[in-house]
C-alpha cells in the first residue's frame, strides 16, 4: 500500500511479521481494533521465514555484507510540545553463518568423465561412476577445507555470490534423462529453488499444543494445510532407529521383544495418571524413575530421548509431564505427535496476518519505524514515525526485540544462541517402504557435555524441497559455534568429504550453519520503555510454539484485559455488511456484494505476497 | 466498539436454516411423486435416472427408488449397445461413489453398486478395490464395505497372497480388527495349507488315536505359517492384552482339531430287552438301524426324554422275547448309514447286559475344543502366555488362555493350577472406578483411549462369574470321567467341586452310582435321563429344585436328595417314570414342610418303600 495514502491514526502500531507479532496483529484486528503492522524486511515473518533456495541464498548475502551504517535522520522536526523520541535501532542476530556445497557446481565439469566410462561400458560401470564422483567431491572437499580454516577470521566465499544466470541450463536436462540416479548437481538446486521453502526456524507443531488449539479456535487453519510427521526416530548405537511410539507401531516394531512390548505400553497407559509411586520420585532423575520401573535399556532410550525429549538427569516430574503431553497429543491426527505445515513454517505467521487483513489490517512491507514519540508527562507512546518520516499516531505499539536495543530488553535469562544446520540430502536417513517420511530424529549427546540435537527431515511431498532431495533441519541450544556443536552429528549421520569411509547415511549436497538467539528469555516488558511498548521476541529453541503464542495473549491481555483473544472468525456468509439490513430476509445480491467485499481483503494480501515473490 | 464485525445472531441463522430446510423438503417431494407416477407409467427413460439420482443422492435408503432405477437400468440395456450401456453403468459407479461419501453405511448404496458391478460389460475391478481400501482406511471396520470387497475380490479372482498382504496392512495399522483377522483365518488355509503326507499324531498316547479324517484338516495351515501367525498374534495381545480381537484369532489358531464322528458307546441290557447307543455328537434317529443276530429289526428309536429330537444318546426297545432268555447268545450291530460306520456287541450266555466302546482317553474326548498341535509348540505357547501373566496378572483372556493350552497339554497335571487360575477369574469386585473417570475415557478419541484407560481395574471379570464357572464345572466333569476311565469303574463321583451345571452326561451311559453331593447345582437336566443305567443318584446338599432329567431311568433305585430346594410335589412328579425307586431322602427340602406330603407321595411313587422326610 502506498504510503502516502496511509490514515494516519491507528490503535495498534505493530513492527515485525514474526509468529508472536503477527498473532498478536490478528488478535487485534479481530476484536475491532486498527492495525497498522509494519515490516523493514521485503519478506513477510522475520526469523520465523521461509525460503526458497534463491531467496535464502540472498538472506546468507544479505547477512554477509557489511550492515550499512543507518542514516541517523532527525525528526526532531516532527516532535510536539512536551514528546520526547526514541530511536529504534537495527540489530541482527543471526551470526557464524557457514555454507558448504558437496555436490558439484554444474553438471559439465562431470559430463566428460561420465561419457568416457560410457564408452568403455562395461558391468562396472557404476562403480566405475562412484568413483569419478567421489574424487569430484574430493577435490571439492580440499576447497571446503581451505575455506573452514578460514572461517574464523573471515566467513567462506558461499555459492550464493557466484553468478548463477550463466550458468547453462540445457546440461540439467541433459542430466535427468540418464538411466541412474546421479547426485543432483548445484545448479539443479538453483534451477528446482523454487520448490524448496527452508525454514530459518525448525520446530513441529504438538497436535493438542497451544498454536493448534489457537489456529482452530480462531478458523485460522483454514488457511494452511498440514502433514502429520509420520514417524519418530532416534540415533542410538551409531544407527538411526525408528521409535514405537504409537499402538501400531508398538505392534509391529521387530526391535522390541513382546516382553518389551508389554512393558511399553503398560509404562505408557500407567504414566498417564499421576500416582503415588511416581510422587515419590519428584525431584530425583527420570532415569532413577524408569530404571525402577524395570524398564531395559532400549526403553528407557526411547522414553528419555524420543518421547520426553528430556535429558538423563531431569527431574521425574517434568520428565513424566512431557511424556503425557507427548501421549496426549498422539492420535488426534495420526500416529505421531506433530504435525508440520505443508510450504513450511514461515506459513504460518502469514496465515496470522492474513486474518487481521480480512478483518481490517493494513500492511506495509520494506517498511519501517524508525523512532516512537514518547509522551514525556505520561511516560506513554503518542505514537511512531515511520521510515518515510510520516508521523503516525497510536495507542499501543508492539515490536519485535530485534529492533529495540539491547539496553532496553529486559532478560530473565542471559542471552542464549540457537546453532542451526539445513541440509539438503539426496536420501532418506532410514529409507523405508514409502519415500515420503516426514520424520522427528532425536539425537542425544553424542560426546558428554555435548548438545542434544533435534533434527527434522522433510521430504518433498512438504513442499519445501525439490523431488529427489530431503530437507533437513538441525536445531540445539549453542555451546560453541553452529558449526562446531552440529557438525560432529552431520558428519557422523550424513556422508559430507569430512565424514569416515563406513559413514553409509544419505550424501549431503549443501549445507548451511548458523546461529540465531533463543527468544525464550526475554519479557514482554522493556527496560525504559514506554508502559504501551510491547515486546515480542524472537524464536526459542523449543520443539514446540508454546512460548510464542503464551507471549503474544500476554501482550494482548495486558492490553484488552476484557477481550475474547482470537475468538472463532465467522463464516463469511454470517457477516453483516454496512448497508444491510439486520433483517435475514435482504435479498441475496446484497449479500454477495458483502462477500465481495471480503474476497477483495483477501485477495488484498495476496498481491502483497505476489509481489514479494515476484521481487524475489 | 467501532470496526467490529457484525454477525448474524443464532436465532437469525436457526430461521435462515429451517426456511432452507423446508425448502429442501418440498423439492423433496415433489421429486418423489413425480417419481412415484413415472414407475407406475412404466417409464424407464433417461429421466427416471436423473430423477430418482436427485433424491437417492439426499437420501440414499430409499429402497423402492434404487428398485426404480434398477428397472429403468435393465430396460436401457435392452434398448442400448454395449458402448452406451458401459457408460451409462460407469456414470451410475461415480454417482455410487458420491453417495457413498455421504453415507459410507448405506444398505442401499452398496447393494447397488454391486449389483452394478456385476453388470457392468466390462467392469474395472481394479477401481473397485481401490475404493473399497479408500473407505477402509477411513473405517477399517465398515462391514458394508468388507462385504462389498469380498464380492470384488471373488469376481475378479485377487490372487490370496495379495489378499493376505491386505490383511497384514490393516491389521498393522490397527489391529483391533475382527474383520481383518478373520479373513486371514479363511485365506491362510488356501495360502499355506497343512501337507496332506504330514503325519501329525500327538506324540502322546499316538497309537490310540485314530488318524482324523480328511474334512477335519481341509481348514489347517501348515506349521511353518503357524509358527509365524503365532508370532503375529502374540505381538499384538502383549501390545494391548486387553484387545480380545487377536485373543479370538488365537483360539482359532490353536483350536482346529474336530472330532471324529463315531458311536462312541453300544449298550444292551437282557432284563428290559433295550439298546442305548452313544454318538460322539448330537444326531437325530434317521439313518440308524439295528441288526440282531444278521437279522435286521425293525425297532422304534427314541431318545432319553421327549424335549430332545437331536441328542448324543438312543434307545430302542426290542420286541418282548427277542432276547430275554439268559442261556442264548446274540450279536447285536447298530449302524449309522449316514456316516457309513457301526458298532458290534456280543451278548454272551448268562449275562444280564453287555456292552462296547472304545476306551476313552483325553485326546479324544475332550481335546477337541483346543489343538492337535505339537505338544512341543503348545509347551511353549504356554511359556509365552505365562510370561504375559507376569506381567498382567489380572488379565481375563491370558488367563482363559492358560487354562485352555494346560486343558490341553495335561488336563489331570495342570488340575490345581486350573482350578486356581479359575479362582483368579472369578474373584469380583476388588475396586471399581469413580464413574467421572469412565466418563473421561469415553469423551476421548477412540484409537487412543487406551493410553488413558486405568490399568489399575482390579476386577477381573465379574460380569462373566457364571460363565467360568460353567467351563471351571465342565473341565471338572472331564477330568474325572477320564479318572473314572483309567480306573474302568462305573461309579461316578465328583462332590464337593463347586459344580454349577452337568455336561458331558453322554459319557456316562454306564454309570450306575452317581455322587453329585455339595455342589451348587439347580437342577437335574433333561440329559440326565441318559444315565441309562443309573441305580444310586446322591446330590445331597445342592441347590437343586428341578427334578426333569430322572426320567424313564430303568434301573434306578435310589435317590438322595437330601438339603435341596425341592418346594413342590410337582417338582417330583418325573420320578414316578422310574420304575423301581425304592429309596428316597428329602429331608431338608422345603416340600417335606407340605401339608400331607407323606400320603401324597405314597400316592405319587408307590414304589418307594423308604421315604426319608
Amino acid at each position: 500500500m502506498a504510503t502516502e495514502d496511509l490514515p494516519s491514526e491507528f490503535d495498534v502500531v505493530i513492527l515485525g511479521t514474526g509468529l508472536a507479532e503477527s498473532v498478536v496483529a490478528a488478535a487485534f484486528s479481530r476484536v475491532g481494533q486498527r492495525v497498522l503492522h509494519l515490516d523493514r524486511r521485503s519478506y513477510y515473518a522475520g526469523h520465523w521465514a521461509s525460503f526458497t533456495f534463491n531467496a535464502l541464498l540472498t538472506w546468507i548475502q544479505q547477512h554477509h555484507e557489511e550492515p550499512q551504517p543507518e542514516e541517523v535522520q532527525d525528526w526532531s522536526s516532527l516532535l510536539e510540545e512536551g514528546e520526547e523520541l526514541i530511536p529504534l535501532s537495527n540489530s541482527d542476530s543471526i551470526r557464524n553463518l557457514q555454507v558448504f556445497c558437496f555436490t558439484s557446481e554444474e553438471d559439465e565439469e562431470e559430463e566428460s568423465p561420465n561419457t568416457t566410462e560410457e564408452e568403455r561400458g562395461g558391468a562396472d560401470e557404476d562403480a566405475v561412476r562412484e568413483t569419478s564422483e567421489t574424487e569430484s567431491a574430493d577435490s571439492k572437499d580440499e576447497e571446503t577445507n581451505q575455506k573452514t580454516e578460514e572461517r574464523e577470521e573471515q566467513a567462506p566465499q558461499t555459492k550464493g555470490e557466484e553468478p548463477e544466470a550463466d550458468q547453462p541450463t540445457p546440461s540439467a536436462a541433459q542430466s535427468q534423462s540418464e538411466p541412474t540416479k546421479k547426485k543432483i548437481s548445484y545448479t539443479q538446486l538453483l534451477k528446482e529453488g523454487r520448490r524448496f521453502n527452508i525454514d530459518l526456524v525448525s520446530k513441529l507443531l504438538f497436535s493438542r499444543g497451544s498454536l493448534v488449539d489457537l489456529l482452530i479456535k480462531s478458523n485460522v487453519s483454514r488457511y494452511a494445510e498440514f502433514k502429520n510427521v509420520t514417524r519418530i526416530l532416534t540415533y542410538r548405537h551409531g544407527q538411526v532407529e525408528q521409535v514405537p511410539c504409537s499402538r501400531a507401531d508398538v505392534f509391529a516394531s521387530r526391535q522390541l521383544s513382546v516382553v518389551e512390548k508389554r512393558k511399553l505400553m503398560r509404562f505408557l497407559t500407567s504414566c498417564v495418571e499421576e500416582t503415588e509411586e511416581q510422587r515419590a520420585y519428584h525431584g530425583r532423575p527420570y532415569l532413577e524413575f524408569l530404571c525402577d520401573q524395570q524398564l531395559g535399556d532400549n526403553l528407557q532410550h526411547f522414553l528419555i530421548h524420543s518421547i520426553a525429549m528430556v535429558t538423563e538427569d531431569t527431574p521425574t516430574e517434568d520428565g513424566l509431564a512431557a511424556t503425557r503431553h507427548f501421549l496426549r497429543c498422539m492420535g488426534r491426527y495420526g500416529n505421531t505427535p506433530f504435525l508440520f505445515p505443508v510450504y513450511g513454517l514461515g506459513e504460518i505467521p502469514q496465515c496470522f496476518c492474513r486474518m487481521c487483513a480480512v478483518f481490517g489490517g493494513i500492511y506495509c512491507l520494506r517498511h519501517s519505524v524508525s523512532c516512537l514519540l514518547v509522551d514525556k508527562e505520561t511516560n506513554r507512546c503518542k505514537g511512531v514515525i515511520d521510515s518515510r518520516g510520516h508521523r503516525i499516531s497510536c495507542s499501543h505499539f508492539v515490536v519485535e526485540e530485534g529492533f529495540v536495543g539491547t539496553d532496553r530488553k529486559r532478560l530473565a535469562t542471559p542471552t542464549r544462541y540457537l546453532s542451526r544446520a539445513v541440509l539438503i540430502t539426496d536420501n532418506s536417513i532410514l529409507p523405508g517402504n514409502s519415500d515420503q517420511q516426514v520424520s522427528m530424529v532425536t539425537v542425544p549427546p553424542i560426546a558428554a557435555g555435548g548438545p542434544t540435537v533435534k533434527m527434522v527431515e522433510l521430504c518433498p511431498s512438504t513442499m519445501t524441497c525439490m523431488p529427489g532431495t530431503y530437507l533437513v533441519h538441525l536445531t540445539c541450544q549453542s555451546v560453541g559455534s553452529a558449526f562446531d556443536d552440529l557438525s560432529p552429528v552431520v558428519t557422523r549421520m550424513f556422508r559430507t568429504p569430512q565424514s569416515h569411509d563406513q559413514v553409509t547415511g544419505p550424501s549431503v549436497l549443501w549445507c548451511l550453519y548458523f546461529n540465531m538467539a533463543d527468544g525464550s528469555g526475554l519479557e514482554v516488558e522493556g527496560h525504559d520503555l514506554p508502559s504501551n511498548v510491547f515486546l515480542c521476541s524472537g524464536p526459542d529453541g523449543a520443539l514446540g510454539h508454546e512460548h510464542a503464542v503464551r507471549q503474544a495473549e500476554s501482550i494482548f491481555l495486558k492490553i484488552l484485559p476484557e477481550e475474547d483473544f482470537c475468538p472463532p472468525a465467522p463464516n463469511p456468509e454470517d457477516i453483516i455488511y454496512d448497508g444491510e439490513t439486520t433483517s435475514s430476509t435482504t435479498g441475496e445480491e446484497e449479500k454477495e456484494e458483502g462477500e465481495r467485499g471480503e474476497e477483495e481483503k483477501e485477495k488484498e494480501v495476496l498481491e502483497e505476497k505476489q509481489s514479494l515473490q515476484a521481487e524475489e | 466498539m467501532h470496526g467490529r464485525v457484525k454477525v448474524k445472531s443464532t436465532a437469525q441463522q436457526e430461521e435462515e436454516k429451517r426456511k432452507e430446510r423446508e425448502k429442501k423438503l418440498k423439492v423433496y417431494l415433489a421429486a418423489r411423486d413425480a417419481c412415484f407416477s413415472k414407475r407406475k407409467e412404466g417409464i424407464w427413460d433417461e429421466g427416471a435416472l436423473q430423477v430418482t439420482q436427485q433424491l437417492l443422492s439426499s437420501n440414499p435408503d430409499f429402497g423402492t427408488l434404487w428398485n426404480y432405477r434398477r428397472e429403468t437400468l435393465m430396460h436401457l440395456e435392452t434398448v442400448r449397445d454395449e458402448d452406451e450401456v458401459q457408460k451409462i453403468y460407469e456414470a451410475e459407479l461415480s454417482f455410487l461413489e458420491s453417495c457413498l461419501k455421504v453415507n459410507p453405511k448405506s444398505y442401499g448404496s452398496w447393494h447397488h453398486r454391486g449389483w452394478v458391478s456385476n453388470r457392468l460389460p466390462r467392469p474395472d475391478w481394479a477401481r473397485e478395490l481401490g475404493l473399497c481400501d479408500r473407505c477402509l482406511s477411513l473405517d477399517d471396520r465398515n462391514f458394508h464395505c468388507w462385504d462389498y470387497r469380498r464380492v470384488v475380490v471373488k469376481m475378479s479372482g485377487v490372487p490370496v497372497d495379495q489378499e493376505l498382504a491386505f490383511t497384514d496392512r490393516l491389521i498393522g495399522s490397527n489391529f483391533s480388527n475382527y474383520s481383518s483377522w478373520h479373513y486371514r483365518s479363511t485365506l491362510l488355509p488356501l495360502l499355506h495349507p497343512e501337507s496332506p503326507e504330514e503325519p501329525a499324531p500327538p506324540p502322546r498316547r499316538a497309537s490310540s488315536s485314530p488318524p482324523p479324517s480328511p474334512q477335519s484338516r481341509s481348514h489347517r495351515v501348515c506349521e511353518e505359517q503357524l509358527l509365524k501367525e503365532y508370532e503375529l498374534v502374540q505381538n499384538a495381545f502383549f501390545t494391548d492384552p486387553n484387545d480380545q480381537s487377536a485373543w479370538f484369532y488365537y483360539r482359532w489358531l490353536l483350536g482346529r482339531a474336530e472330532r471324529e464322528e463315531i458311536i462312541s458307546c453300544m449298550f444292551v441290557s437282557r432284563e428290559e430287552e433295550r439298546v442305548s447307543v452313544a454318538f460322539s455328537r448330537a444326531v437325530n434317529s434317521a439313518g440308524l438301524l439295528l441288526v440282531l443276530d444278521g437279522q435286521p429289526q425293525r425297532v422304534e428309536w427314541r431318545s432319553v426324554h421327549p424335549r430332545f429330537k437331536h441328542s448324543p444318546v438312543w434307545i430302542c426297545d426290542l420286541a418282548p422275547g427277542t432276547i430275554s432268555d439268559v442261556t442264548n447268545e446274540h450279536n447285536l450291530t447298530v449302524h449309522w448309514m449316514e456316516k457309513h460306520t457301526h458298532r458290534d456287541c456280543a451278548l454272551y450266555t448268562g449275562r444280564t447286559e453287555s456292552w462296547c466302546r472304545d476306551s476313552a482317553t483325553d485326546q479324544e474326548l475332550f481335546r477337541s475344543d483346543l489343538s492337535v498341535e505339537k505338544t512341543s509348540v503348545l509347551q511353549s505357547e504356554l511359556q509365552s502366555c505365562n510370561q504375559l501373566r507376569e506381567l498382567e496378572p489380572l488379565n481375563k483372556w491370558c488367563l482363559l488362555t492358560i487354562i485352555l493350552l494346560m486343558r490341553a497339554l495335561d488336563p489331570l497335571g495342570y488340575e490345581k493350577e486350573t482350578l486356581a487360575h479359575f479362582q483368579t477369574l472369578e474373584v469380583s469386585r476388588a475396586k471399581t472406578r469413580p464413574l467421572d473417570a469412565e466418563q473421561e475415557v469415553g469423551s476421548l478419541t477412540s484409537s487412543f483411549s487406551f493410553f488413558l484407560f486405568s490399568p489399575s481395574r482390579q476386577e477381573v471379570d465379574s460380569m462373566r462369574s457364571a460363565y467360568y464357572g460353567d467351563l471351571c464345572s465342565k473341565f471338572m466333569i472331564e477330568n474325572t470321567i477320564l479318572k473314572m476311565e483309567y480306573a474302568e469303574v462305573r461309579v461316578f463321583s465328583i462332590s464337593d467341586k463347586s459344580l454349577t451345571t452337568l455336561c458331558h452326561l453322554d459319557q456316562l451311559l454306564l454309570v450306575t452310582h452317581i455322587n453329585l453331593s455339595s455342589n451348587q447345582l439347580h437342577r437335574l437336566p433333561p440329559q440326565f435321563a441318559m444315565l441309562q443305567c443309573l441305580e444310586v443318584l446322591e446330590a445331597n446338599n445342592n441347590s437343586i429344585e428341578n427334578l426333569e432329567g430322572v426320567y424313564h431311568l430303568p434301573k434306578l433305585e435310589e435317590v438322595l436328595l437330601k438339603n435341596n430346594k425341592i418346594s413342590t410335589l410337582a417338582d417330583l412328579e418325573p420320578l414316578a417314570s422310574c420304575p423301581k425307586l425304592k429309596r428316597l431322602d428329602l429331608r431338608g427340602n422345603p416340600v417335606t414342610q407340605v401339608a400331607n406330603v407323606e400320603a401324597e407321595l405314597t400316592a405319587l411313587l408307590p414304589s418307594v418303600v423308604d421315604l426319608l422326610l
